[in-house]
């Protein structure tokens, strides 16, 4: 018994270390843009270090207090992502902008809603119980930008905004944890009738027609999103999530082929019929034609002053602050991946590659230790999601798929970004703290007439 | 500041990036290690010798059919392929039970590793595994009972 129920570590002095580590990473980018640069380290360079430290400090020491068994890897990696974004959009500022400042604010504000649902949201099963509030709010998040009098209009070509006062806000970047709250919730409950009713063909189990309702639905809404909101990243995101989901919860490939097929069948004929996804198709086949990169609309020239620029990094990089990122249009959001491989050249960005890897390694770890189907399904839909839009971004942006307005997590400039991407940290933390906390392993039965449960029990724990 | 210190440092900061990587996947290997406190699976002779209480319990048997012992459907069996089996009233189950004090997806048994597992999903009547209620998944042993209703199973090899 002993060596079945040896004592879990809640390993949260390591996560201090590695998130010291991941400051000294954050603040010494800003360090040392302003020392390349030539220019002394104001106030505001203290400033925003001292709040970023103390901020991540703060929620880890939440984590002590209320998530003692979290996964102590994935705040250093959140920490150090968020902070290298912060000093290449305040490199990024002219003397006339100020992103950097902004994107300091709300990093403040994203890892207070982290903190906050860290202390409040004790067990994640309970969010199952707003399994079809999520639906209805993920629909309202996702209609607000196509209402009169809150859409913030058509910005750069898709209409995902809303205006707040004076700020714009982005809600499908909520609209991604709703809808991940929804699909776990809907799949963990119905997981068995999918997975058990249906006609087998050869290999392939193919679902009932009426299972498919959910499918179909989340196929409408993407699509919707792509002919109402212009915004082809969101759609593919939002699929991308409903497809890894339901093929975690049901094994059958059948799924995520039928999945992939109506998806790439609703792209290619969205772009036959809309115009500007077209030609965004030719930006990226014929990026370097004089008349697609001098086009007015549409044309290449932002994604070929991106790969000009991460030429001109090479391998490692014209140091940060020496480099020329300014040129590219949307530096500081959309491209911020280009200016990144042009200053910390190509070892910078692999090593910026292997931090999104491995949170989504740790949220898959998270899923995989989760012990209710709704964790677990939850725990899997947000890390795809942010191995998803990394994929489709850094993708876009080397010219592998065509570039599509995503932001990368973390780095990119934005409010509504940061913060939904800091509350899917909170999540994936809560839900790996319910996964590595040490079970109670002692027989339901201590009193059982024979000692067949003990060893049944004991059995299947060695087995796990 | 010269040229040199900037470099250098350019290049340094490179390295602490991978410094970074290299000890957060430094810090996951340990976690993905199997010490010698944690280790599952099977223990190799010398601990066995060491602990007798590690030994393998001896070969199971595995289930190869499902028998109705009591209930309306008592007498019928069916085989255990590798697939879950849905237990309950609706016409979507594997075994359609015709017994008024079931639910309509009342439990559900899954094969995992060697053995198979009985899961209530959240019945009106409960399932009973050797006259115990299920709070959660049980292994099921062979020819232990299962009552649903009025209906009681047994896994046979």
């Amino acid at each position: 018994m002993s060596a079945v129920d040896a004592a879990v570590r809640p390993r949260r002095n390591i996560e201090l270390v590695l998130l010291i580590l991941a400051l000294v990473v954050g603040c010494g980018a800003n360090a040392l843009t302003a020392l390349n640069e030539g220019t002394s380290l104001g106030s505001n360079f203290w400033l925003e270090s001292g709040t970023i430290t103390i901020a991540s400090l703060a929620l880890h020491v939440s984590l002590r207090f209320r998530a003692k068994y979290a996964d102590p890897l994935i705040l250093p990696i959140v920490v150090a992502l968020n902070g290298l974004g912060l000093a290449m959009i305040h490199r990024l500022d002219t003397p006339q902008t100020d992103y950097g400042n902004a994107q300091a604010r709300w990093t403040v504000i994203g890892m207070a809603l982290a903190a906050i649902v860290i202390w409040f949201l004790k067990d994640h099963r309970t969010l199952r119980r707003f399994t079809y509030i999520s639906l209805i709010l993920s629909a309202v998040l996702l209609v607000l930008p196509l209402v009169p009098g809150i859409t913030a209009g058509d910005i750069n070509g898709a209409q995902v905004w809303i205006r707040v006062g004076s700020a714009s806000f982005q809600p499908g970047e909520v609209a991604k944890i709703t809808i991940g709250i929804f699909f776990a919730g809907y799949l963990s409950t119905n997981r068995d009738l999918i997975l058990l009713a249906g006609r087998r063909i050869g290999k392939l189990q193919l679902p009932r027609f009426r299972d498919l309702g959910p499918m179909v639905i989340a196929w409408l809404a993407s699509i919707g999103i792509l002919i109402f909101q212009h915004d082809l990243g969101m759609s593919i995101l939002f699929f991308g999530i409903f497809i890894s989901m339901i093929y975690v919860a049901t094994s059958r490939a059948s799924w995520a082929l039928l999945g992939i097929i109506l998806m790439f069948a609703g792209s290619v004929a969205a772009g036959y019929i809309f115009p500007h996804i077209a030609l965004r198709v030719d930006g990226w086949l014929n990026a370097f034609d004089p008349n697609v990169f001098g086009r007015q609309y549409g044309g290449s020239y932002q994604i070929v002053q991106g790969l000009f620029g991460m030429a001109n990094g090479g391998l490692i990089g014209t140091g940060l602050g020496q480099g020329r990122p300014d040129l590219v249009p949307f530096a500081n959001s959309d491209m911020i991946i280009a200016a990144f491989g042009e200053e910390l050249g190509l070892v910078g960005l692999f090593a910026i590659v292997m931090m999104y890897a491995l949170l989504v390694t740790r949220g898959m770890r998270a899923a995989i230790g989760a012990r209710d189907a709704f964790g677990k399904l939850l725990a899997c839909g947000l890390s795809a999601g942010i191995g998803l839009q990394c994929f489709v971004v850094i993708g876009g942006v080397t010219r592998l798929i065509p570039l599509t307005g995503l932001t990368t997590p973390f780095l990119a400039a934005g409010g509504s970004s940061l913060l939904a991407n800091w509350i899917i940290v909170a999540l994936l933390l809560v839900i790996s703290n319910a996964a590595r906390r040490p079970v109670d392993t002692t027989p339901i039965a201590p009193d059982e007439a024979s000692g067949a449960p003990e060893t049944i029990l004991t059995q299947a724990v060695k087995q796990r | 500041m010269n040229e040199l210190t900037l470099t250098v440092l350019r290049l340094g900061f490179l390295v602490l990036m991978w410094v970074l990587v290299f000890s957060i996947v430094g810090a996951m290997r340990r976690d993905l290690l199997v010490g010698r406190r944690h280790k599952t699976g099977a223990p190799s002779a010398r601990e066995v010798r060491r602990n007798p209480a590690l030994a393998e319990p001896p070969p199971r048997q595995h289930a190869r059919e499902l028998v109705v012992v009591e209930g309306p459907l008592a007498g019928a069996s069916m085989a255990l392929g590798e697939s879950p089996i849905l237990l309950g009233r609706a016409q979507e189950a594997t075994l359609v039970l015709e017994d008024d004090y079931a639910s309509g997806r009342h439990a559900r048994l899954f094969p995992q590793g060697s053995r198979w597992f009985i899961e209530d999903l959240g019945s009106t009547n409960g399932t009973y595994l050797a006259d115990r209620q299920l709070t959660r998944a049980q292994p099921v042993e062979l020819n232990v009972p299962i009552r649903i209703g009025k209906t009681v199973i047994e896994l046979r090899p």
